[in-house]
């Protein structure tokens, strides 16, 4: 650390350091958490998930109370995509693929083998492009309200529903192919 | 045929996030609607997969502890390395030394009183993280009661008091065995929302007592005496949550 970002880091007096650690540091697991996914990698998480709680203790002041998690995972994920832009060009520039998007039919047996396979799930939601990743992690593994997501992730509320339909049937997609694949594999 | 609504309303019914007449109307439409009662089916299994698969994954210890230490309010003496003199360094031997003869007086174990409090409420706390790297929570994951206490026998030479509190809010999620600090306690896991409570047992020969509580690394802790038992909850549930727990305990 440089002595300048030494001393940027006592921007706050100590009843807003208080806040800060009663407010925004309980958050850690959930900003670790969605960079985890946003990233795929552990280690990239880590050093993401310590640039935004840096950044987030810089931009404090500009806080006025309200929703902390979807503040700093607002922050998260802007940290997220600014890392993914510089170091992983193609990746980040990877939207919502409306052309590759087909609800494929419900295959149970497909979702019934992946049950509470980690394994699996966890490859296939690592598949999908970021922004449906993204969606789905919020909503599902930190139960974000539709609220919440919307800000999170700029997008209108009215969005919300309609991105979380199509991430989930991009992830049933992924999943039945997997599923085919190793069928496959299995017989031949 | 193919019913719009799976690609729209449903996710909004699923997640509980359509108004009273929007969602009556939905339940109306699931009457004549079999590709939605099937595709209602399918998400709730994918999702209840997602729930269970346990791909929820949390900071890792080093770094909670780098963050609590450099944006925590009161940063760890580790993380400031102050300059001490001497002279400082002999006053603070001799307050400890004082501190340490004072908890002894008043028969305290190393949890309370003011001294010796941190040395034990570290090692819980740091125990409660350990546990929530992946795959080191439970040795036996069940919600039976009945399964999890006969597991501790012949393993500890002490029975644990395991009581399932699902009705109560805080479903019994497991046990496992830990070392804190030397000895081998009992850890009975539960659940509070999506948080996380662990319960440490451990035999003692004091007194019962009253709950005594703390905080540590965004962590809190509350700490008693019953029968025979040491008991202390870990956990980032509020106090509150954990007060009660304490209250279903001790009934």
């Amino acid at each position: 650390m440089t002595v300048g970002e030494e001393k940027s880091l006592d921007v706050l007096d100590p009843q807003e350091r208080l806040r800060f650690e009663q407010l925004v540091l309980p958050h850690l697991d959930a900003a670790f958490n969605l960079a985890r996914w946003l990233m795929r990698s552990r280690s990239d998480a880590e050093d993401v998930a310590q640039e935004s709680m840096m950044r987030a203790f810089r931009f404090f002041r500009g806080f006025h109370g309200g929703d902390a998690r979807a503040w700093l995972l607002q922050i998260v994920r802007n940290t997220c995509y600014t890392w993914l832009e510089k170091n992983r060009p193609v990746e980040a520039a990877t939207e919502f693929d409306e052309e590759l998007h087909t609800q494929p039919g419900p295959n149970p047996e497909a979702l019934a083998i992946a049950g509470d396979n980690r394994e699996r799930l966890s490859r296939a939601l690592e598949e999908l492009p970021a922004r449906f990743r993204e969606v789905l992690v919020l909503r599902e593994l930190e139960g974000c309200s539709y609220k919440e997501i919307a800000t999170i992730t700029s997008m209108p509320i009215g969005t919300v529903m309609s991105a979380l339909s199509r991430a989930r049937g991009r992830l049933q997609q992924v999943l039945t192919q997997q599923h085919s694949v190793s069928r496959q594999a299995a017989t031949s | 045929m193919s019913c719009d609504l799976t690609k729209s309303v449903l996710h909004g019914y699923l997640d509980g996030e359509l108004d009273a007449a929007r969602a009556a109307d939905f339940e109306h439409h699931l009457i004549s609607c079999s590709e939605c009662v099937t595709a209602l089916e399918t998400q709730e299994r994918l999702r209840s997969s997602m729930l269970h698969a346990g791909l929820y994954e949390r900071a890792p210890v080093k770094l909670r502890k780098e963050m609590h230490a450099q944006f925590g309010s009161s940063p760890r003496p580790a993380a400031r390395q102050p300059v001490q003199s001497p002279q400082w360094r002999w006053l603070a031997l001799a307050a400890m030394f004082l501190l340490v003869v004072f908890a002894g007086w008043r028969g305290l174990s190393l949890l309370r009183g003011d001294g010796g409090e941190t040395t034990l409420a570290s090692a819980i706390v740091d125990a409660h993280l350990r546990s929530l790297q992946p795959g080191h929570l439970e040795d036996v994951q069940s919600t039976d009661q009945h399964t999890v206490k006969p597991w501790f026998d012949g393993k500890i030479d002490f029975a644990p008091p395991v009581h399932d509190f699902v009705e109560q809010g805080f479903p019994l999620q497991g046990g496992r065995l830990d070392v804190v600090r030397g000895r081998t306690v009992a850890v009975l896991v539960y659940a509070r929302r999506k948080h996380l409570i662990n319960v440490f047992v451990w035999p003692t020969t004091e007194p019962d007592s009253a709950p005594v509580s703390g905080s540590q690394l965004g962590y809190h802790w509350i700490d008693w005496r019953k029968g025979g038992m040491e008991i202390c909850a870990v956990s980032d549930v509020t106090t509150t949550d954990l007060g009660e727990l304490q209250q279903l305990f001790t009934q």
